[in-house]
């Protein structure tokens, strides 16, 4: 056996204690003159670039866009302060209720397709023996592909006539032509499918690396026990994988709830507004007329949007602290 | 230990680097010496022909204007990207926006007043007024110049036509007679008959367009109130379910927008479909056409009062543009859009040099001033008129006796996007509820008015 770490050995005398907890808490030249005198001048000169950057590009937008979703502007005349009005026409909008639910639809389809997808494409590949980062290299290369080039190239495939790649293999067992992206039935689980397409190598890469901190010798004791391979990765594998499983659950919702890109890109939320998402629908507010559009209330959708998945995900880690922890 | 040489050699590294940024968000100014430096929109994707023709009319331009240079910027109007460009403050100096926007976006101070040097253009007072008021204010002051005018057209394959046993120099002259083509085609071919934009705006378009031709309205005559919900809009939808449920002769693409549609047009994957009558340039330049498949007829009319719609574009000024930019940018205007329509000299080397390059000359077009003025053009630029002129006889024939119907004037994009809906659930639910739809419709539509009004 290893050592035994210093927190393992035998509880130290309270004397002790109290010494280590000083001298975690005093450290030598504290207080304004200590700090003056130390490292911290040049720490704030050093952070001044990363500070002005963070603060000018992502601190600054989100001020902004509080400040707007109070306001009418088209961002080129005065803007006019009107309180919640902005918030009171976002929540009167018919259109909102049908977003939500397509921005559920599609999240829940993407948990079914896409949270178990990477997970066992990962496990198979832990599995192999050879040529794995070949594997791996495969699996992740869809995440390099733009995204635009991506739709482009599913459009081929989703073309909807008989001529399509899709159409074509469905001809081959006798399966009539599928409207993909213009029939109110299939163009949710088609962008689903793309999208899972598109993701699926990044989480892959994760489950991938947190499989290697899986200890070899439990494997090997639970393969001299005669367990099948199913009982080995329900028993040792998942159980190991189950923090990361949860932050790429809580990272899928989030990601979900944002969903903007494949709407956007194949079908604009149509057809009849079955493929309008949240997101989708705050850029029509702001983009839709071309006038100048509702910023306002297009942030205001925005900032609802973003409180509400804080909330979930601070719900979420609260509920499953244990569980993760255990 | 580090010395303090080394802290504050590190430390002026990153003041650098601070700096640095800094300086780089900084903003450009103007030059000392009276030059001004304009950048104008130039259509984005154009084949290099076409590249070649807008640089050579720069460098006349730059010629006759030392003090002035011209940087060209790719630009082409689309509902979306133009609010994220105006909101951006990234438009050109000098940009084209349709007919419909002009008056909102004077009233919204989103354009710069640029009236005082309209007024000393020396055709200034020679406009069709009908096609002037898309680009003035309240007070008869022109923000906005117009460069072009059209009248939606009925584009048809001619090769498609052959294929299906249909005679090219017959286009349908009625609605029925355009199903039962579609169909045919649709059953010869297995490309699409007739296909319809459906996205970005175009929807409601294009239904406006079937709506007035088929002798409905969707806006009153005083533009109060939208009449969405109306018989004749009921029966344009109706029949757009029957070409698409009955018939099965439009295709599978039912998310077209005016630049998906015009590709697969000019790829020959469908028969017919409405767009404003000069596209011609459009198919070529960015969309490769074949001329030889290129057939235009004018929109079959029918009952009571029906009329073709029209509409245009106008040559705007960015707000942000300074003074002597504006005075620049409106010497643009008239020098590259407005001189190759009233100035023989220009007119005539325009349309030499665009021949030379095999660029199109004579797609049809609405006068922008008189009808004697235009009879005038036509005559200068007919030499050079390499366009294939008998194919689009059954419309440049026909067109001037059409009624002209300008486009709705109230929240006209944003009721557009409303029947975008309206139709797309027309094409992709067998059962959709039409008469629920245009309820609906009308409901919203309302709501927008209300809200412009206030």
């Amino acid at each position: 056996m290893s050592q035994l770490s210093p927190t393992r050995s035998a509880p130290p005398a309270p004397a002790a204690v109290d010494a280590v907890a000083h001298a975690r808490t005093r450290r030598p030249g504290r207080g304004i003159r200590g700090w003056v005198g130390g490292d911290g001048p040049h720490i704030i000169v050093f952070l001044l670039p990363l500070l002005f950057s963070f603060g000018l590009f992502s601190w600054w937008p989100i001020v902004r866009a509080v400040v707007m979703s109070f306001q009418k502007t088209n961002l080129v005349s005065a803007p006019e302060w009107v309180g919640l009005q902005n918030f009171v026409n976002v929540l009167q909008d018919p259109l909102l209720g049908t977003a939500v639910v397509n921005t559920l639809y599609f999240a829940l389809l993407a948990l079914l397709m896409g949270y178990p997808l990477p997970l066992i494409a990962a496990v198979l590949m832990s599995e192999v023996r050879r040529a794995r980062g070949l594997y791996s290299a495969l699996a992740y290369l869809p995440v390099i592909v733009p995204p635009v080039v991506g739709a482009l190239l599913w459009k081929f495939f989703y073309d909807g006539s008989p001529t399509g790649v899709f159409n074509v293999i469905l001809g081959w067992f006798g399966i009539p032509p599928q409207n993909w992206l213009s029939d109110q039935s299939l163009v949710m689980p088609s962008l689903v499918l793309f999208a899972t397409w598109s993701a699926a190598g990044g989480t892959i890469i994760i489950y991938l690396a947190a499989l290697v901190s899986v200890p070899p010798e439990l494997y090997d004791a639970a393969e001299v026990d005669g367990a099948s391979i199913w009982r080995k990765i329900w028993h040792i594998t998942l159980p190991h994988l189950r923090g990361v499983l949860l932050i790429t659950f809580i990272l899928q919702i989030i990601g979900t709830a944002q969903v903007f890109l494949e709407p956007y890109l194949f079908t604009g939320g149509g057809p009849a507004n079955s493929t309008t998402t949240i997101l989708l629908l705050i850029y029509k507010y702001a983009f839709q007329n071309s006038l100048g559009g509702d910023y306002g209330a297009a942030t205001a959708l925005s900032i609802m949007l973003a409180i509400v998945l804080a909330v979930f995900s601070r719900l979420y880690f609260r509920l499953t602290r244990n569980w993760s922890t255990s | 230990m580090k010395s303090n040489t080394q802290r504050f050699g590190v430390a002026g590294i990153a003041l650098l680097s601070a700096s640095a940024l800094l300086a780089g968000c900084g903003t450009s100014s103007e030059p000392a010496d009276g030059k001004v430096t304009i950048t104008v929109s130039i259509d984005a994707g154009l084949e290099q022909e076409a590249r070649d023709n807008f640089d050579a009319r720069v460098a006349v331009f730059e010629k006759a204007h030392p003090d002035i240079t011209v940087e060209a910027q790719e630009y082409t109007w689309t509902a979306t990207t133009f609010t994220a460009d105006l909101a951006g403050g990234t438009l050109p100096d000098v940009f084209t926006i349709p007919f419909t926007d002009g008056r909102g976006l004077i009233a919204g101070g989103q354009l710069a007043d640029i009236s005082q040097y309209v007024a000393e253009l020396p055709y200034a007072d020679q406009f069709n007024p009908n096609v002037a008021q898309a680009g003035q204010a309240e007070d008869g002051g022109q923000w906005a110049i117009p460069i072009a005018a059209y009248g939606q057209g009925l584009h048809y394959n001619r090769t498609l036509f052959e294929a299906a046993g249909l005679d090219p120099d017959a286009p349908p002259a009625t609605w029925d007679e355009v199903r039962e083509y579609a169909k045919k085609i649709s059953d010869a071919t297995g490309e699409a008959g007739y296909a319809t934009m459906t996205s970005s705006n175009t929807g409601g378009w294009i239904l406006t367009t079937l709506v007035n031709a088929f002798g409905g309205r969707t806006e009153n005559a005083d533009a109060t109130a939208p009449t969405v919900d109306s018989e004749a809009v009921a029966e344009v939808l109706q029949y757009l379910h029957d070409l698409r449920w009955d018939d099965d002769s439009m295709g599978a693409n039912f998310l077209y927008d005016w630049g998906t549609i015009n590709q697969d047009f000019a790829a020959g994957r469908i028969g017919m479909y409405v767009s404003g009558g000069g596209n011609y340039g459009n198919l070529v330049t960015q969309n490769a056409l074949n001329p030889d498949d290129y057939g235009l007829a004018v929109l079959p009319l029918q009952g009571d009062d029906p009329g073709l719609l029209g509409g245009g574009t106008l040559a705007a000024v960015s707000p942000k543009a300074s003074a002597a930019e504006q005075r620049a940018s409106v010497d643009w205007i008239d020098f590259y859009y407005l001189a190759k329509l009233v100035d023989e000299d220009t007119v005539v080397e325009t349309a030499k040099l665009a021949a030379s390059l095999d660029q199109p000359v004579g797609a049809p077009e609405l006068p922008v001033f008189g009808q004697e003025q235009f009879a005038q053009y036509q005559s200068w630029i007919a030499p050079y008129v390499n366009v294939p002129v008998d194919q689009m006889a059954p419309y440049t024939d026909a067109i001037f006796d059409q009624p002209l119907i300008a486009e709705p004037r109230v929240a006209t994009q944003d009721v557009y996007a409303l029947l975008d809906t309206v139709v797309q659930a027309v094409l992709t639910d067998q059962n959709a509820d039409i008469a629920k739809l245009l309820a609906d419709a009308q409901t919203q539509a309302e709501a927008l008015y209300a809200k412009a009004a206030q």
